[in-house]
């Protein structure tokens, strides 16, 4: 249930990330994620630490008691959070990027419940870069990992809890009465006496009043907005071509400009002729430019997209390979074949001697190819710098996962402090991860343009912008990987023993993650969903990092989506060759753990697994996973059409504890199963072939549509527990539940992704 | 100088003949509901009304527009069928990052305009060429249905 008492739930936090029997429990498993997230929390500035330690009691002091607004931090302060305008209307700052998952409206919700606001007048806006929106349990300003709603869920009730008790207090000191006989409801302040007050009238007197330290929440049965199927506040923008992305700003004076970047990773330019380029009408500029990982590229600028692609297309660039190995995926997979028969670094520990004497053994090799994250609006930034002295200033105004790196990143290449680099947070065209990287690469890139464009003696806003080409080229991947697994099982078909060995190149290796993420060499998004499985498996992994010249990133759901279709393909491989029914099988691996049961069982239940009889020709499969700390089952119905899977059915249910809001629940489920779609079709991986990729564009890189979405029901497993995870963990089991439905239908096991045809 | 007209608006723009509509809508005109997502017709993001038939705005020079009467996501829902469509739109919460979006509800009138009660295999042959990465298809076709029902 969710503690209606703060400190409680302050004190739990605490509990989970310090010093937890579940942590404990799983970094004895191995599992470096939880490990390492504590870890992360005490070097990244003890955010989470000093929440841990506030203990006041008296969580159940009247609102107004206990005043101290000293002791709180920026992210604990309405005032930056919260204004609510003289006719009533209340103005939200979400801390997270809007890019498709619903938290723009999902936190306004948790606000404006506690802060018994009248939905109707409520809007919320992306907040800009600054210390009040740093991730209260991070301490840096992002989104990712699943983390909007689970990290901020306390935070943003306390914020409308506070600023609720501060309009009570501005309205008793008003009417001369005690706090106890003012209530409120919809936006409206009542007192006992028959006096009432919009909260408009208020908020001007109550927003100068000190913030209180501690205020009571709300007990779940008094939610009006939390779990409730609300809206999204910007569904009507969005269907009617309003909203503005960051592509659409435009500053006065403004050139567009593209980059022409080498088609090796690393690569630099050797000498290039723009005389063609620069009669094209409208271009501008052309300039050889740093980039991303020591690489050079020429920037042409000029008056809109369209005379700087045409002036990109006329340049004639000499271009010169890195001094490395060019990546070739060919190579990449033999080497990686030759690193799955030897052990790699102990990523977990179990006791393999069984496998010697074992009735049976499975050994399965798996491969998972490189895949572009592609959200449908290409990266772009537009980059503004002005000003002399401590007045220097630069804004950027940009859809970014990660501002509180990107300020650092673009302060040190234009030489000024984080502080004077503003980021305008603009609402993004999805980005699956690719706008969260810890190089800052995109936003790199536009303050390298900047810096060559003031040395050229200009001081024009530039908007920098990918192509889709670009973006397909442009790195920054989810990890080519292999496994290994040998498994031993026993004269009864119970697993002996496991040994497991990935080969993935480490995303985090080499950032400045890598000191929070990375534990004896071990990237633990790497091994996540394997080392930390709830199944009770003897399993011992181990792993490789090999050095790959190809940049590498977390794509939605990072290293579970490979790590689930390995696991969940082989407990039905082992159910089959053991003559166990596969959802049999996993309710006995997973008898201690009654969220995946729960999870589980709903999706069986709803989808009529082992009861309805199904058509000639038509399988079942099923797969659970857990990642972000939700569990998801999905049961599909599928068949074979020619030499391709038809899903017929998917029924799914998710674990999320308390779903904040039902309906982007369903909408994160549905999308997370159709990214997971498009990762088992024919053309969806990218490819290197002497350095070069070999895709380029929707054509040959293959995306999900439309005839691929199956019909979908969503189940949400019911709960007050505090939420967990919702973008990500819907992905997972589903490509392992096509998977298993076609090892149903053919008894061929499916060892990668995408589904191999014919 | 190529003359059209925009949503009911008559302009002139400066451009050379070569220059997509798509960039002549979001550069020269503003008008930026309508989105780059491929330039080559493969995402339909940039879908447009031309003469009320759908094109991609990203691979039709402007040239080809002389004279001709361009409707965008900025006024479709001016229409009958765009009004009806949109609500649905609202009505069921399609849009996720919403990038996409125009380009669907685009897609979306042309095939109401043709079929007032598309099966599922229409919606497959009308939708096919407007890609959304985040998965909001199940709502799109929904949403599609509701409207045709509306219209009805």
């Amino acid at each position: 249930m969710i503690h209606p008492h703060p400190m409680h739930h302050r004190i739990g936090l605490a509990h989970q990330a310090f010093a937890g029997d579940g942590a404990e429990a799983i970094a004895e498993a191995g599992a470096a994620v939880s490990m390492s997230r504590r870890r992360f929390i005490k070097l990244a500035g003890a955010s989470g630490l000093a929440i841990g330690l506030v203990s006041t009691g008296g969580v159940r002091a009247a609102a107004s008691s206990g005043s101290d607004a000293a002791e709180l931090k920026p992210d604990q302060q309405p005032n930056a959070f919260l204004h609510i305008g003289k006719n009533g209307e209340v103005t939200i700052q979400v801390n997270r990027l809007e890019f498709g998952q619903g938290s723009h409206t999902g936190l306004a919700q948790v606000l404006a419940d506690e802060l018994d606001a009248d939905w109707s007048r409520v809007r919320a806006e992306l907040a800009p870069a600054g210390d009040a929106y740093k991730d209260p349990v991070f301490g840096i300003q992002m989104t990712g990992g699943s983390n909007s709603i689970q990290n901020s869920f306390t935070q943003y009730r306390e914020l409308g809890a506070r600023a609720r008790a501060m309009l009570v207090e501005a309205a008793a000191r008003t009417w001369e009465v005690d706090v106890s006989t003012i209530r409120t409801r919809e936006g409206r302040l009542i007192s006992t006496d028959g006096r009432s007050a919009d909260y408009g009238e208020m908020s001007e007197a109550a927003m100068a009043l000190p913030v209180p330290a501690s205020v009571t929440l709300k007990t779940p049965d008094q939610f009006r907005l939390i779990g409730k199927p609300v809206k999204r506040l910007d569904t009507p923008a969005k269907s009617t071509g309003r909203q503005f992305f960051g592509m659409d700003m435009r500053r006065a004076g403004m050139k567009t400009v593209l980059i022409a970047r080498p088609p090796y990773f690393g690569g630099t330019v050797a000498g290039f002729d723009d005389a063609r380029a620069r009669a094209v009408e409208g271009v501008d500029q052309v300039m050889r430019v740093e980039l991303d990982r020591g690489a050079t590229g020429v920037a042409v600028v000029a008056d809109g997209f369209w005379p700087a692609k045409v002036g990109r297309d006329h340049l004639e660039v000499r271009w010169e390979a890195p001094a490395s190995e060019l990546p070739d995926t060919g190579r990449l997979a033999a080497q990686f074949e030759a690193l799955l028969v030897r052990d790699g670094l102990p990523a977990r520990a179990g006791d393999t001697s069984g496998l010697a004497g074992a009735a049976r053994t499975i050994t399965a090799d798996f491969r998972f190819p490189f895949l572009a994250h592609s959200p449908m609006e290409p990266l772009n930034a537009l980059i503004e710098v002005g000003g002399m002295g401590a007045e220097r200033r630069c804004d950027i105004w940009t859809g970014t996962q990660f501002q509180t790196i990107d300020q650092g990143t673009v302060a040190a290449i234009l030489e000024l402090e984080p502080q004077q680099v503003h980021i305008h947070t603009q609402f993004a065209g999805g980005g699956f991860g690719r706008r969260a990287t810890p190089t800052a690469d995109y936003l790199a890139d536009t303050a390298r343009v900047m810096k060559a464009w003031l040395a050229a003696g200009r001081s024009e806003p530039l908007k920098v912008v990918w192509t889709r080409e670009d973006d397909v080229r442009g790195g920054y991947y989810r990890p080519f990987t292999m496994h290994r697994a040998e498994i031993g099982l026993g004269e009864d078909g119970g697993i002996a023993a496991w040994k497991h060995t990935i080969v993935s190149p480490s995303i985090l290796k080499g950032t400045a993650f890598e000191a929070f993420l990375v534990k004896d060499g071990v990237d633990a998004t790497a091994v996540e969903g394997i080392a930390d499985t709830a199944y009770e498996l003897p399993v011992a992994v181990s792993v490789h990092h090999p050095e790959v010249a190809v940049p590498t990133l977390w794509w939605r759901s990072v290293g579970h989506t490979h790590s689930a279709f390995v696991m969940e393909t082989l407990i039905d491989q082992i159910a089959r060759e053991g003559g166990r029914d596969p959802v049999e099988l996993r309710r006995a691996l997973l008898r201690k753990h009654p969220r995946h049961l729960a999870a589980l069982d709903l999706a069986v239940a709803k989808s009529g697994y082992g009861e309805k009889p199904l058509p000639p020709g038509r399988a079942w499969g099923v797969a659970v996973h857990e990642s972000f700390r939700s569990v998801v089952a999905h049961v599909v119905e599928l068949s074979i059409e020619g030499d391709r899977p038809k899903l017929h059915h998917v029924t799914s249910a998710i674990h999320c504890n308390l779903a904040v809001n039902p309906r982007s629940v369903e909408a994160q489920v549905q999308g997370a199963v159709l990214m997971a779609i498009g990762t088992t079709l024919a053309g969806a991986e990218i490819t290197l072939r002497d350095g070069r990729v070999e895709q380029s564009n929707f054509h040959d890189y293959t995306v999900p549509r439309m005839p691929d979405m199956p019909p979908i029901d969503v189940h949400i497993v019911p709960s007050d527990d505090p939420p967990t995870g919702v973008g990500e963990p819907g992905l997972p089991p589903m490509a392992p539940a096509i998977a298993n439905a076609v090892y149903a239908l053919t008894g061929e096991p499916v060892r990668s992704l995408p589904i191999p045809l014919g | 100088m190529t003359r059209f007209n925009v949503n009911g608006n008559d302009v002139s723009v400066d451009v050379g003949d070569s220059t997509p509509l798509l960039w002549v809508l979001r550069d020269s005109l503003e008008l930026t509901g309508t989105k780059y997502g491929c330039g080559m017709a493969q995402c339909g993001a940039c879908t447009v009304h031309l003469n009320g038939r759908p094109v991609r705005s990203c691979v039709t020079p402007v040239s080809a527009v002389e004279g001709a009467a361009v409707v965008t996501i900025e006024q479709v829902g001016d229409g009958r069928i765009g009004a009806a469509v949109q609500e649905a739109w609202m009505q069921h919460d399609v849009p996720q990052c919403g990038y996409c979006q125009s380009g669907q509800v685009m897609s979306a009138v042309a095939l109401l305009a043709d079929n007032a009660a598309p099966t599922d295999a229409d919606i497959d042959a009308a939708m096919v060429g407007n890609v959304c990465r985040c998965g909001t298809y199940a709502r799109i076709r929904a949403a599609i249905k509701a409207a045709a029902a509306r219209l009805a």
